[in-house]
């Protein structure tokens, strides 16, 4: 009964802060003044056409930074809590059926050739290093549903984010260096606006963010998939 | 005008989805449901001109967490026992 009642009273409450800011609500006929500075100066400052990808990466670059550890440390807690003191026991799965095989080996490469693509252009047309590594990602999930005993090497994927990991900082500490503070992007020449070769060095930031992001999902989810194999 | 009505119809079967995982007695139609859920979503953000987080949201809300949680689902139910 009480509960009832205090969910009534919460939900009441909700409402009216919902409706008040309903009825004062009004569409702003202009950008406020950050979002119009990003809009105005993106392109000659940064030189990307994307002005989400000149935010993310160059303006609040170093949020992207804390993004990319959180993300590394949720990798480490799993790889870290699955593997510990598990006794290998084999099992054997039901061979996946022959349209998901067949249609794996087809699309698995495409699906890791469009990741990259997202990656590599995310100066030039939306999405980026999160986007393109998360299709890479949905690449090798693909790979294991249809051979749930496919092995990865984790040393190659460990070694590919690792290096990822630390060019990015590097990268970051040269545009301290070389250009105008950290993660500044302009220590490599800006080029011609919407070419793939420009905007300094956005195209290889992402493409490390990228691979990063691709190796960290793929290795949980094969972590994931090990711990299925278990009893 | 069609974008709204697109928009709204959309926004109903969200509601309709959210409900569902909630309500629903099978976890794993709860799952399905919460992932719908979220490829709509990615749509709405499409149509509201963010590109980039409708990439996001279909990769990641979509796609990898329910397969997440049929991997997690699997590993309890066989431990249960």
């Amino acid at each position: 009964m009480y509960k009832n009642l205090f969910i009534i009273v919460i939900l009441a409450g909700l409402g009216i802060l919902l409706g008040r800011f309903l009825l004062t609500h009004h569409e702003n006929t202009s950008l406020p003044e950050l979002p119009a500075y990003y809009t105005d100066n993106a392109d000659h400052e940064v030189g990307a056409a994307n002005v989400v990808t000149a935010v993310v990466v160059t303006y609040r670059g170093f949020d992207t930074l804390g993004e990319v550890t959180i993300l590394f440390v949720a990798a480490s807690l799993i790889a870290m809590f699955l593997k510990n003191g598990l006794v290998r026991k084999e099992r054997d799965p039901r061979p996946s059926s022959v349209i998901l095989s067949t249609a794996q080996k087809l699309l698995f490469p495409l699906i890791v050739l469009f990741g990259v693509y997202v990656f590599a252009n995310g100066h030039l047309t939306p999405g980026g290093g999160f986007q393109g590594g998360a299709i890479i990602a949905t690449g090798f999930l693909l790979l294991l549903m249809a051979n749930p005993q496919a092995e990865f090497k984790h040393g190659l994927f460990n070694s590919i984010e690792s290096i990822s990991g630390i060019s990015y900082v590097v990268i970051g500490i040269l545009g301290a260096i070389l250009g105008l503070g950290f993660l500044d992007n302009r220590f490599l020449p800006l080029g011609h606006l919407g070419r793939l070769f420009s905007a300094g060095a956005i195209p290889v930031i992402y493409s490390l963010i990228g691979l990063k992001v691709g190796a960290e999902l793929s290795n949980i989810l094969h972590h994931l998939n090990e711990v299925q194999n278990e009893e | 005008m069609g974008t709204i009505i697109l928009a709204i119809i959309l926004s109903l079967i969200m509601i309709f989805m959210a409900v569902a995982a909630l309500l629903v007695r099978r976890v794993r139609t709860a799952v399905l449901a919460s992932g719908i859920l979220s490829l709509i979503a990615s749509i709405l953000y499409l149509l509201l001109a963010a590109p980039d987080v409708a990439m996001t949201e279909a990769a990641i809300g979509s796609g990898l967490t329910t397969i997440i949680f049929f991997y997690v689902i699997n590993k309890i139910r066989r431990s249960d026992v």
